[in-house]
């Protein structure tokens, strides 16, 4: 400004060509100095949490591999003293954590079931599949005839087998895809009634959502197994499991309503305007605009409580329906495997496989979200 | 769809003497604010009218009224023949022929240029996909921008996502089109490509209701000029007597301070 020898004209002659940053801002050895090492307080940071991780690692590795017992016939070698996992009881009991107490010559019928799940689900899953509308229809119709039919039998010459028969991994899947699938379009709408500007239904999905919010999932499922029945007509009975189901899923549904409707508040009043210029209904408008993008901006919070819900099925216990964690749990009575390590073993199981399928869940939606956004990144 | 199948349709509902748009004493309150007070415009088939006033003076109200994104609570509103009424059927019948550009553009940012396109004719007209995917082609060439067809909003410029707007809004092949300030948002050096994508189409005859304070726009294809303040039309002329010889005291300040 007040160099008086410049002129006011400036003309560049040539544009600048661009040029690499400077090397000591690019590469390993510069990225470890500004993220681990910047001060001696960042430097003592990551020396501890490098020490944290590796003394866990070491816990949980010199438990469940360096000490631990292979092969056993009973808990006696369980029993000795530090000793780590007794995998030999896992080993007696696996077939019980995954099918409960189903009957053992039928155990094809679960693992059928199982196999159609993951035919269907996993194509399903990934985008670059064809034919995803008779995927759909498969899995949100044939696979849960078919799994119907197949575990309760009673048909095509099936042997019949109870509910109260089920057990295991089986129905922690049972009771968690049921839940998830029936409560994402319960959620929406509940989510979409509480802002219709119909008052009745408006009140009545505000209602419903403050009535299964409020109440905790253990009653909810204590209430219907145990209250219920004495609300039913003489002689009708609803299977145990159905109810437990249901209940989930509305218990659920309530909780994602609410995130939904954080969603659709976030999608601007001219995306809705755009669709009713053109001529779209209500329901098109919802199902092709608003909803589609409402639904993308809130997949952690739906995610969150699919985990929660799949988490929440341990619960079904309190109903004595056995899920895996209350399988595991059952089989720790077992006087043959009692030792001081069986429950660490049994619950160092449950909490794996809890963790394969939350993180699992997890990081499907993290990719998911990345694939999905297109709209608001600029 | 060509050229001249929309000229044919445009001058045999010309055919007709309904005039494109008939408000008679058309008011609006938002709460106890008068928005919008005994409105009374008539607009002939294939005229261009460009809209202009202060903020808040109701113009934008105006023109939204037209395909019921706002209620009017008194008057009447009569679109090509049909009344606006609270008949949701009618409500879909009008807004399938009059289209609709917003200063936002209001595209979806969810799905592809072709995509936000295509989807009205299909959903609503219930064209073939292969069709209104060739329809699309054909406008997204009109506004100059055939190449975009397969990115999403979000990567084109402000100019070029108002040209897709346009585009996709004759993609139902409208019989009228308004426009809600639609250069305001734009950077200056975008606005030309939006304006000269208007002078086609206003050459083309179709039937335009433009909120703008574009007066080049104004002065080039409008019929006549309307100057709105306080939710009345304050004054309404044929562009060079509008510019030239302002009757009003608001409509003669109002153009000194834009005109500058």
């Amino acid at each position: 400004m007040s160099d008086v020898t410049a002129s006011a004209a400036f003309v560049r002659p040539t544009l600048a060509e661009p040029r690499d940053p400077p090397k000591s801002f690019v590469g390993p050895f510069a990225w470890a100095r500004a993220h681990l090492f910047g001060s001696i307080f960042d430097a003592l940071l990551t020396a501890f949490g490098l020490f944290l991780l590796g003394w866990i690692a070491w816990t949980v590795l010199d438990f469940a591999l360096f000490r631990a017992v292979w092969s056993a016939k009973d808990g006696e070698t369980c029993r000795a003293e530090g000793v780590g996992a007794c995998w030999p009881y896992v080993e007696a009991y696996w077939k019980q954590f995954v099918y409960g107490r189903y009957p053992a010559e039928e155990r094809w019928r679960p693992t059928l079931v199982f196999a159609i799940f993951a035919a269907t689900l996993i194509p399903l899953a990934m985008p670059k599949v064809p034919y995803k509308r008779a995927n759909v229809i498969a899995f949100l119709v044939g696979m849960p005839i078919a799994s119907y039919f197949l575990l309760t039998g009673g048909v095509f010459g099936l042997e019949p087998v109870e509910t109260t028969l089920w057990g295991g991994l089986l129905v922690t899947l049972i009771v968690s895809v049921v839940g998830i699938v029936c409560s994402l379009p319960l959620g929406i709408l509940l989510a979409l009634g509480r802002r219709s500007k119909l008052p009745i239904i408006k009140m009545l999905c505000i209602v419903t959502i403050e009535f299964w919010r409020g109440v905790p999932l253990i009653t909810v499922l204590f209430m219907a197994s145990n209250m219920l029945p004495l609300f039913m007509p003489e002689g009708m009975e609803v299977d145990k499991l159905l109810r437990a189901l249901i209940g989930v899923a509305i218990f659920t549904s309530a909780y994602l309503a609410e995130t939904i409707r954080g969603g659709l508040q976030a999608i601007p009043k001219g995306q809705y305007e755009g669709a009713m210029a053109l001529g779209l209904g209500y329901w098109q408008m919802m199902g092709l605009i608003v909803m589609p993008q409402a639904l993308k901006l809130v997949i952690p919070g739906i995610v969150n409580s699919f985990i929660s819900l799949f988490k929440d099925t341990t619960l079904v216990l309190i109903v004595s329906i056995f899920d895996l964690l209350g399988m595991i749990q059952a089989s720790l009575a077992d006087p043959v495997w009692i030792s001081p390590v069986t429950g660490k073993t049994g619950y160092l199981v449950a909490a794996v496989t809890f963790w394969v399928f939350c993180f699992g869940m997890s990081r499907y939606s993290q990719w998911m979200e990345r694939r999905l956004a297109t709209g608001h990144k600029r | 769809m060509s050229d001249t199948a929309t000229a044919a349709t445009v001058s045999a509902s010309a055919a007709t003497d309904a005039p494109a748009v008939h408000m008679i004493g058309v008011n609006k309150w938002y709460g106890d604010f008068h928005v919008l007070k005994d409105i009374d415009l008539t607009v002939k088939k294939g005229e261009k009218i460009v809209i202009c006033g202060p903020s808040g003076s109701g113009k934008s109200t105006m023109i939204r009224c037209i395909n019921r994104l706002e209620e009017h609570q008194a008057g009447r509103i009569v679109v090509d023949g049909t009344e606006l009424t609270d008949d949701l059927k009618r409500i879909d019948e009008i807004r399938r022929d009059v289209g609709m550009v917003f200063q936002h553009f209001n595209l979806f940012p969810h799905l592809t240029i072709l995509e936000n396109c295509t989807l009205a004719p299909i959903w609503v007209k219930k064209m073939a996909k292969k069709d209104a995917e060739e329809v699309a082609m054909h406008y997204l060439k009109r506004v100059r921008i055939p190449e975009q067809a397969l990115k999403y909003p979000g990567q084109l410029s402000g100019g070029q996502q108002q040209r897709v707007a346009i585009a996709r809004s004759l993609c139902m092949s409208p019989k009228i089109m308004l426009f809600d300030e639609p250069t305001s948002a734009l950077d200056p050096e975008m606005v030309k490509e939006v304006l000269d994508t208007m002078v086609s189409l206003a050459n083309e005859g179709m039937t335009m209701l433009c909120v703008t304070h574009e007066m080049g726009f104004a002065r080039q294809v409008a019929d006549r000029v309307i100057f709105m303040d306080a939710g009345q039309i304050i004054e309404m002329n044929e562009p060079n007597a509008f510019f030239a010889d302002p009757k009003h005291e608001r409509t003669k300040l109002f153009l000194s301070q834009i005109l500058h």
